[in-house]
């Protein structure tokens, strides 16, 4: 008799994860698959990480008011799941005279999309805001209400949450077709077995077409993977604070100079449409693109202080935006289709996906109730995840307070980001147990920092190995076939 | 053990530089010399190199790196050094006051008169030298290898490309195929040698390894683990020759493509650094800008031979001690105020003997809590009352104030340190 749940969740990105922690509000059971080794393995994994104010789409567009929706409510979601978030405001940094225009058209879009706190700042004001910023600027749109968060950070918290809230996640576990009972969705077939749900959702992301397909739907809908690549710079040499966007173009939003909650800044993405799902591959042409790109907006930067480089891919659809009289084809899909029953169907989450999931996670919920589900909410439903200490922010007098607490927060095991053992373990131990080398990274920054992980990589995997009672051969960076180790040493014969 | 709240000599690391830097201190005379080592025994990455060729102009015989610390780590052990293993300095400040946490001594917080930075350094990294492709197991810095392969007894792989031939590569290319794996090239972007000659020799060409200059690598192929690499000809500005390229599969690229030298605590402590070696700006002691932080070995530019490097420690190490036995000097002449019962704090916190000569001393103090009661201000040493005050009551919000007179001068003088509590009347 396989499993049987009431809502199964396809794909654990950061829309997964929200949607995941909204439906632990009600009653009713919920698992939520991932066919990678730990969550947030997808575009939420590798991205510009900017929850955005939402003066770039389509103002009519869906993408448009799951955005401002969306970026609504992160004040609130940062408090309730502990993650950190900053509202730093963003700029739109218009180079040279034949720019300024297009300064212009994004803020009448941003005032018809509902955003609050847009002005064009003049080219004296950027150039004390940004000392860095090219010579030529000549204005830029300012966003108050723009930021920048971990995208890590915010998935995990939401899985947390849910778990503690009852939802199920299974890991490894691969989609593979739906059980149909006519036109009714009635399970999943996945790699470990079958599972009855009376709701399939797809929040798949770069894979949300083949999942639509499998049940029927839209086969005219195609996902292409758009590659973003990015550098990633030392913070003791490069410190921009700001997030610095070029005025957009038809490839979407441009190359920035950001930067992140840890104070690294960052440049980024290109936008190039690849066929591979899995291509996360940088290349030289792409990382020559963004050098230039970002040389455009600070002149100044330089490729020596770069310690880090990475490729994401961006869940780019052909979506049409159903708003009547409105051209646009690469709109978020979020409906229950009437031809097929028991499924919720999302596609094409790219950009500004990220800021957009808990509105979408909402939409979806009000979706549900329209559709006659009765979704009474649950007793003692807990809103709050706790966070867990982090050694690197305290000061001194915390420090100690916690190493006598709990002396393997005394030991240091990433020296650049000052991550300790007990964070580590802490985090093998979580709701949402990270078992691989990237997962504990991805939580605590670890091996992220100058040394790129060259001395704590032996020993994260010995403290993996010793927690999670296996040989370190069978310790991964991110799932099986990524075993760090071969083999021992030739043995000394007697 | 029991740490003490200051040291002559605090040295940071156990390399090759910090043991010579400790062992040198204490024979200069510094009293108390702590080396703080973030691994759980001493000898720093000298442990890991268990090859031959270290010790031939120091003892002028040819020693596995092990046996060259143990050497030094004896040494140290004999004369007195205290130790602190698997502890890392988190914070140094320019005042010389040391911030470090431990699994088994907790966090701890110490003050030296000298510091000797010894933390060596790393290896460049990956992205450093922007190798685009994927990011899959099975890159390491040679470094990691050499740990796994010579500390922990596990392989990283058995099919191995080698970039850059600097020599902890050659060393590992040379260590992996005793231990049977196929090294398949060494690469190096640079038309000559980067490490030393004498291990192209022993290393590369006594085990028919192949060494190509003037190449490098252009991607990594394999989304969950290393499954091959291009490596592509380059021409003398790093371009690619076209069609060079040629795809070499291999579960394992090596990374030997240069140092540098770790200073995350030196920026810390305000030392500058110079942007060419990555290390400290140092005089002819090893002195940094910041007084008495001293600065030795790999920390502040990659030597080619440990001995150098001993060489570099000794010198530091000295210079550290005679530093510590001056400011011990001048500490000499200070006695130190110490807020006793019912005393929140007392203005000057020290007085200077050479000045306890003419007039007065006025002691000014707030108290912890009110007493409305008739109170005596005492100020003692160790064993006699000096002098006091008395007050009809003390009030936290009223300062108090002690006048030490001319006649007082003579005791204090002799005093290690005075207190001053309030007692009832």
């Amino acid at each position: 008799m396989p499993e049987s749940y009431d809502f199964v969740i396809i794909g654990g990105g950061v829309v997964g994860c929200m949607l995941a922690r909204w439906l632990s509000r009600y009653e009713g059971s919920v698992l939520l698959i991932e066919k990678e080794a730990d969550i947030c393995m997808g575009a939420t994994a590798a991205n510009t990480a900017i929850v955005h104010a939402g003066y770039d789409p389509l103002p009519g567009s869906l993408k448009a008011r799951m955005n401002v929706a969306g970026n609504q409510m992160w004040d609130q979601l940062s408090g309730e799941l502990n993650f950190p978030f900053e509202r730093r405001g963003d700029y739109v940094v218009a180079i040279g005279d034949d720019e300024l225009p297009a300064l212009d058209t994004l803020m009448v879009q941003g005032k018809r999309n509902g955003v609050m706190g847009i002005q064009i700042l003049p080219k004296a004001e950027m150039i004390v805001r940004e000392k860095n910023i090219n010579p030529d600027v000549s204005g830029a749109l300012w966003a108050t209400t723009g930021g920048i968060c971990d995208p890590f950070a915010v998935t995990v918290a939401a899985a947390e949450n849910a778990v503690v809230n009852g939802v199920k996640v299974m890991l490894n576990t691969e989609f593979e077709d739906f059980i149909m009972d006519g036109s009714r969705i009635v399970g999943v077939k996945t790699n470990r077995g079958d599972i009855r749900c009376r709701w399939a959702i797809n929040s798949a992301g770069v894979y949300s077409d083949v999942v639509m397909h499998k049940a029927g739907i839209r086969p005219e809908f195609i996902i292409k993977p758009r590659r973003g690549e990015y550098f990633v710079f030392d913070r003791a040499d490069i410190t921009i604070d700001n997030v610095l966007f070029p005025v957009p173009s038809e490839k979407g939003k441009g190359i920035l100079v950001t930067t992140t909650l840890h104070g690294n800044t960052i440049i980024g993405p290109n936008a190039n449409l690849i066929d591979d799902k899995e291509d996360r591959a940088t290349t030289k042409p792409g990382l020559d693109e963004i050098w230039e790109g970002a040389q455009k907006l600070v002149p100044s930067l330089s490729l020596k202080y770069v310690i880090a480089m990475f490729a994401g891919l961006r869940p780019y659809g052909n979506g049409p935006c159903k708003t009547p009289g409105i051209d646009y084809q690469h709109d978020y899909i979020i409906e229950i289709p009437e031809k097929v029953q028991g499924f919720v169907n999302l596609g094409g989450i790219e950009s500004p996906g990220l800021t957009s999931a808990p509105a979408i996670a909402q939409e979806v919920v009000d979706m549900l109730k329209d559709a006659g589900e009765e979704l009474k909410e649950k007793k003692g439903w807990d809103p709050i995840r706790r966070g867990r200490p982090r050694f690197r922010d305290m000061n001194h007098e915390e420090q100690k307070r916690l190493v006598n607490m709990d002396p393997r927060y005394g030991r240091v095991i990433c020296r650049c980001e000052n991550v300790t053992e007990g964070e580590i373990v802490a985090e093998i131990h979580s709701p949402i147990p990270a078992l691989t080398y990237d997962a504990i990274k991805r939580r605590t920054w670890l091996g992220t920092g100058r040394c790129q992980a060259g001395f704590d990589m032996p020993r994260v995997v010995k403290i993996l190995a010793d927690e999670l009672g296996v040989s370190p051969l069978e310790v991964t960076k991110k799932g099986q076939g990524s075993e760090f180790l071969a083999r021992p040493t030739k043995q000394v014969e007697n | 053990m029991t740490l003490k709240n200051v040291y002559d000599v605090v040295v940071i690391g156990s390399g090759p530089g910090g043991l010579a830097a400790a062992v040198a201190a204490k024979k200069e005379g510094a009293q108390d010399v702590l080396i703080i080592e973030r691994d759980v025994e001493l000898g720093g990455i000298l442990l890991q190199c268990i090859h031959n060729g270290f010790g031939l102009e120091t003892f002028k015989e040819d020693l596995p790196g092990p046996t060259y610390a143990e050497r030094f780590i004896k040494e140290a052990q004999a004369i007195g050094v205290e130790v602190l293993l698997d502890t890392m300095v988190l914070d140094i400040t320019p005042q010389r006051k040391i911030y470090a946490a431990s699994k088994r001594n907790g966090f701890i917080e110490i003050e030296s008169r000298s510091i000797v930075l010894a933390m060596g350094c790393r290896e460049r990294t990956r992205p450093q030298i922007r190798i685009p492709g994927s990011r899959p197991a099975g890159v390491y810095s040679a470094g990691t290898a050499q740990r796994w392969v010579n500390v922990e007894g596990y392989m990283p792989g058995n099919r191995v490309v080698i970039l850059g031939s600097g020599d902890i590569g050659m060393i590992m290319a040379r260590r992996l195929t005793f231990e049977g794996a196929k090294v398949e090239r060494v690469l190096e972007v640079m038309d000559y040698l980067t490490g030393l000659t004498r291990n192209y020799v022993q290393c590369l060409l006594d085990f028919d390894i192949p060494l190509q200059l003037r190449h490098t690598v252009k991607r990594v192929i394999g989304n969950t683990h290393v499954e091959a690499i291009e490596a592509v000809q380059v021409d003398a500005k790093w371009n690619v020759v076209p069609g060079s390229e040629e795809v070499i599969p291999c579960d394992t690229l090596l990374l030997s493509v240069g140092l540098i030298p770790e200073n995350e605590l030196s920026r810390k402590a305000g030392v500058i650094l110079d942007p060419i070696t990555g290390g400290p700006v140092v005089d002819d002691n090893f002195q940094t800008n910041v007084h008495g932080i001293f600065a030795a070995g790999n920390v502040v530019h990659v030597y080619d031979l440990v001995d150098w490097v001993t060489e570099a420690g000794y010198e530091a190490g000295k210079c550290a001690a005679a530093h510590a036995i001056e400011v011990r000097r001048k500490e000499h002449h200070l006695i130190p105020l110490i807020a006793g019962d019912n005393v929140r704090y007392i203005v000057p916190h020290m007085l200077d003997k050479r000045n306890l000569e003419g007039n007065e001393i006025r002691l000014q103090m707030r108290v912890s809590k009110p007493v409305e009661q008739p109170v005596w201000l005492e100020v003692h040493d160790k064993n006699n009352l000096i002098t006091r005050r008395a007050e009809r009551y003390v009030r936290p919000g009223e300062m108090v104030t002690v006048v030490l007179k001319p006649d007082h001068f003579a005791e204090v003088s002799k005093a290690d340190s005075l207190t001053i509590d309030m007692v009832l009347r």
